[in-house]
């Protein structure tokens, strides 16, 4: 469909996908096999510019927003969903500091993430606190010049290699939720170290570990915006980086896709390629209405919060929903159409089927996720908007 | 010289299109159009029934110099020892040579050269020798000096060299300074009959399109040509020929560059260029380790291993093993090719073989169609069979 | 340092097929790529721009199509680019072709170092870049896979020869070929695309090289394409039938029969 994409747009879009044939089609089957952290593609996409596209242009940035974000995150994910989510992440943990750090922390840290230089990352879930993120314990103890943390993150995406960390702790335990707080704190503080790394079903290009802090002193000037004001910079964030996991999952689907018509219509059984088969034409053309369907709202959806809407927290989780439950189920069509070679290594299929699944669990499993929408639909009624 | 389409007389017939061996041709609104790159071939110009396509003849080129005579070959050595590719440009250059009936000179620079004699008994009649210390380094700058100064006194009219690094790095700046043409690569050499100019043919596009190339105007006419495309002939030891010591002048041929020093790192135990028998894998060997296998056959059959492209550009093997437009030329007798498909680049490379034997579970791969014999199977369980085979023997 | 790199558009030879019919090229869906050894030539000009400081311009002779060429090696580093684009320049031999680049290098006045790639994918000739180095009357280095350091007028460089590598030393100006091994080009940056957008690249026809109508071109060429054909590959070979072991069997003997390999 025509999404009537500007130049810049365009051309991200074009060299986004040059970079995912050129630099990841060829090394996508040995990252995920050796589970490595793409730093070779991480430098490409710094080199590229293309951690510039969600920094403002007075940080060195290029002064994109949302929809530019997805643009470049569906291109990666459509030839791996796992450099995608390592890219997409350092996003994730620049976005607090965007929205609500202070000039001086925008000015220390923004331009190393827009020139890649350094990646970042957000820090939230813990053991006890996955779903439900009021559980946390991790603590920030004030002491004289700032403050002192404790505790352990869990399934921290880009965790080991990225060097500034937004990090979600209590300041207030009294306060439960009311009580977080943000802060940022840089790979090699003391007191800060990392912990497990994870094996994973899918998108093992990427890094997914442990946080430990042990008394970890943070200089009082890297809490962002105010104590007490960290579940509230965590709701505005994951709110605007829903549609990035939309267009991760559209990405995939749309590699799915593409790989399932190449297939069908080389692979000849009963003398015709099975393109042919009716029941196979049924499942690429539902599998295509669906992915243009996510693509379509996971769009509408960013450039609604790009054009500066105040509210977007409903939208957001449908986007995430609808394209995450898209690209599972695109992928589970396309290794089914496939065959038993979709089911082999040796084919990428199993691999984006893998991938998949991750997009309806994390930054707000499905169902969290459609209990948020159905609240908001609640409100809504009851406000008789 | 030109192309000219004479629009009037066009009847965009297209009969013209196929003839274009480049694809330049197309019709548009019933009327021929020429693209960029036209090489004024004259093939459409004798496909057009309708005189519509005129290649404008270059204005008759001035006769170049008479006064330019006899053949040339430059004599590569290494370290005193001469490369066989300057034996095998021997061989041609005498046959050059005698259908013009010239002489055929050998010119050859370098320092304890005792090979003469050997040069003249595989066919020269002059071997022009340039020995000194300083020629066994530095060799591009006193080299294109040297070579000009020998040529601009002597005049020959046809100057030979192997297109090895040396020759294809210095012998372009020879030609330049002379202002004359240069064919590069050529694999064949003949005399036109009835111009007496030298047909040069070359492989170009990748080796998709074979070119023959004439220097009509300028002289000396200079080809380079890979090791391995002539064979080497039968010396003959009755042979007479003269041996010329030419001076090194110090002051007139001096080198701007520097050779610092040399890093050796052919690691095989037989030169891929100089082996009897090649052992070579593709994208088929599928990694690095697998290429153990090849050099385990290779082992028991006393071979050399090469490789196609594929296996270097991801790092399996070094380039020193690469056999192909961008690698090495070599014609073993014996070529075994282990899960290379045979694109016309490395075919380019290996295919003068005497036999090839292609192993590869593509029945559709264009190596069966240069190899002598072809198993059509898994390299993983055949190249094991052979290597048991070979080694119960 | 002033670096030239001189490139060529070439078309992408990936996707040559012959047409079986009439045995020519098919040109269809072939798109013109940038010679794949001229991108590791201005990857170099833009490494050493970095590590000395300096400016990258690049040269293409072609026709006015080769434009296109000259903005992609913009966004992907060059600082300028120059087309020398003439109908007098068609058909052009690597006599007449480093001629033209001479006289545009010697129009830019500053120079210190010209990188080519080694050969083009077309052509593969590799003349171009020593007969340049001649015409320019400067020193010349092929095959350079790594340019070790550049100091007080000099370089030192490593570059390929048949059976290892040479360090060589050579006094600027001068003018290098690159091998693929040298490094690995970038792809285009975002900005370096926007800048490619609005370039202005000159062309610089054979009025303003100020050249001789007869060194240029076809007319400035020494050598003659007097006839192409296609490579004839004859199938005469064997496909061995049988199992593993009787193909085997039956390869070994073949080979014995014919001396190639020795045995009972």
């Amino acid at each position: 469909m025509e999404y009537f994409l500007n130049e810049q747009q365009k051309t991200l879009k074009s060299l986004a996908r040059r970079i995912a044939e050129e630099r990841i089609l060829p090394v996508r089957a040995e990252l995920d096999e050796r589970e490595e952290f793409p730093w070779g593609i991480m430098k490409d996409l710094a080199e590229a510019d293309i951690f510039r596209i969600f920094i403002p242009e007075e940080y060195e940035g290029l002064g994109g927003g949302c929809f530019e974000l997805c643009l470049a995150v569906e291109e990666l994910s459509r030839v791996c969903s796992g450099v995608a989510v390592s890219y997409a992440a350092s996003a994730l943990g620049s976005f607090p500091l965007l929205e609500y750090g202070t000039e001086e922390q925008k000015q220390k840290y923004l331009p190393d993430i827009a020139s890649g230089k350094r990646l970042a990352a957000f820090a939230l879930t813990e053991p006890t606190a996955g779903s439900d993120a009021s559980a946390i314990k991790t603590t920030a103890e004030r002491v004289k010049g700032g403050y002192v943390i404790n505790g352990t993150k869990q399934f921290i995406t880009n965790g080991g290699e990225a060097e500034i960390y937004t990090v979600i702790a209590l300041t207030d335990k009294a306060r439960g939720a009311r009580g977080a707080s943000a802060f940022l704190v840089e790979k090699d503080t003391p007191g800060f170290s990392f912990g497990k790394k994870e094996k994973k079903m899918g998108i093992r290009a990427s890094s997914t570990r442990e946080l430990v802090f042990r008394n970890c002193l943070v200089p009082e000037e890297n809490i962002i915006g105010k104590e007490g004001m960290g579940f509230i910079v965590t709701l505005r964030l994951l709110d605007r980086s829903r549609p990035g996991i939309g267009a991760q999952a559209v990405g995939l689907a749309q590699g799915a896709l593409e790989a399932a018509v190449d297939y069908a219509r080389k692979r000849i059984q009963f003398g015709h390629p099975i393109i042919s088969l009716p029941v196979v034409q049924n499942m690429l053309a539902d599998m295509a209405t669906n992915v243009e369907a996510a693509r379509a709202l996971t769009y509408a959806v960013a450039r609604t919060i790009d054009s500066g809407a105040k509210k977007f927290t409903e939208e957001a989780a449908m986007a995430k929903v609808f394209a995450s439950d898209t690209a599972m189920k695109v992928a589970t069509d396309a290794v089914q159409i496939f065959g038993g070679v979709g089911y082999m290594r040796d084919y990428p299929i199993e691999k984006m089927m893998r991938d998949a699944k991750i997009t309806q669990i994390y930054e707000g499993s499905n169902e969290v996720l459609r209990s948020t929408i159905a609240f908001e639909l609640r409100k809504r009624k009851a406000r008789r908007e | 010289m030109g192309i000219q389409i004479d629009l009037d007389k066009c009847v965009g017939c297209g009969e013209c299109l196929s003839s274009c061996p480049f694809g330049l041709l197309e019709i548009i609104a019933e009327k021929v159009y020429l693209r960029e790159g036209c090489t004024f071939c004259g093939a459409c110009q004798e496909a057009c029934d309708y005189q519509a396509i005129l290649i404008e003849a270059a204005a008759e080129a001035p006769a170049a110099g008479d006064s330019y005579r006899g053949v040339w070959v430059f004599a590569e050595q290494r370290n005193g020892k001469l490369k066989s590719v300057a034996y095998e440009l021997l061989s041609r250059g005498r046959q050059l040579a005698d259908t013009l009936g010239t002489e055929l000179c050998v010119i050859c620079f370098g320092h304890g050269i005792n090979e003469a004699q050997q040069l003249i008994a595989y066919g020269a009649d002059k071997v022009y020798l340039m020995d000194a210390p300083a020629l066994s380094s530095n060799q591009d700058d006193l080299y294109t000096k040297g070579l000009v100064e020998l040529i601009e006194k002597y005049k020959p009219e046809i100057v030979i060299a192997g297109a090895t690094s040396l020759g294809r790095s210095f012998i372009p700046r020879v030609a330049a300074i002379l202002k004359t043409g240069l064919t590069a690569d050529c694999t064949g050499l003949e005399i036109d009959p009835e111009t007496g100019l030298l047909l040069q043919t070359r492989p170009t596009f990748g080796g998709n399109i074979m070119a023959t190339i004439i220097c009509q105007t300028k002289r000396p006419q200079m080809s380079t040509v890979r090791p391995r495309v002539f064979k080497k002939g039968t010396p003959d030891g009755r042979r007479k020929g003269q041996v010329i010591r030419v001076d090194f002048n110090k002051q007139r041929i001096t080198s701007r560059t520097k050779l610092l020093s040399f890093i050796d790192d052919i690691i095989e135990a037989v030169k891929l260029e100089d082996a009897n028998i090649i052992v070579s894998g593709g994208r088929g060997v599928g990694k690095a380790e697998n290429f153990q296998l090849l050099e385990e056959l290779a082992g028991v059959m006393g071979a050399a291993l090469g490789s196609s492209r594929p296996p270097v550009d991801d790092g399996w093997v070094p380039y020193s093993h690469q056999v192909g437009q961008t690698g090495k030329t070599v014609c073993p007798k014996l070529y075994i090719a282990c899960g290379i498909s045979g694109a016309v680049q490395h075919l380019a490379g290996m295919q003068t073989s005497d036999t090839i034997v292609a192993i590869n579970n593509d029945p559709d791969a264009p190596i069966f169609e240069v190899a002598s014999y072809g198993i059509v199977g898994d390299l993983f369980k055949v190249v094991p069979m052979l290597i048991k085979k070979l080694k119960n023997d | 340092m002033n670096i030239v790199v001189c490139l060529k558009q070439v078309p992408g030879t990936t996707k040559v097929n012959i047409d079986p019919q009439t045995n020519t090229l098919v040109r269809q869906g072939i798109k013109n790529i940038v010679n794949p050894f001229d991108t590791y030539a201005l990857e170099e000009g833009v490494r050493i721009k970095e590590r000395y400081e300096g400016k990258v311009t690049a040269i293409s002779m072609g026709p006015p199509q080769a434009e296109e060429a000259l903005r992609e090696v913009i966004s992907t580093g060059a600082d300028e680019a120059i087309l020398l684009s003439d109908s007098a320049f068609a058909g052009a031999d690597t006599l007449a072709t480093s001629h033209t680049l001479a006289r545009a290098i010697n129009k830019l006045k500053q120079y210190d170092i010209i990188i080519c790639g080694r050969q083009t994918i077309d052509g593969d000739t590799g003349q171009v870049g020593p007969e340049l180095a001649e015409m320019l009357g400067i020193p010349f280095v092929a095959y350079v896979s790594k340019i070790e350091e550049i100091d007080n007028g000099y370089m030192r460089v490593k570059r390929m020869v048949e059976d290892g590598h040479e360090v060589i030393e050579t006094p600027l100006p001068t003018v290098i070929t690159v091998v693929k091994e040298i490094n690995v080009p970038r792809l285009p940056s975002l900005r370096g695309l926007a800048k490619a957008r609005s370039a202005v690249i000159p062309i610089w026809t054979a009025q303003e090289l100020g050249v001789d109508k007869n060194m240029v071109g076809l007319s400035g060429s020494a050598t003659r394409v007097i006839r192409v054909f296609f490579p004839q590959r004859v199938h005469h070979g064997e496909i061995l039938q049988g199992d593993l072991e009787s193909q085997a069997n039956s390869l070994i003997d073949k080979l014995r029969e014919a001396k190639i390999i020795s045995g009972s």
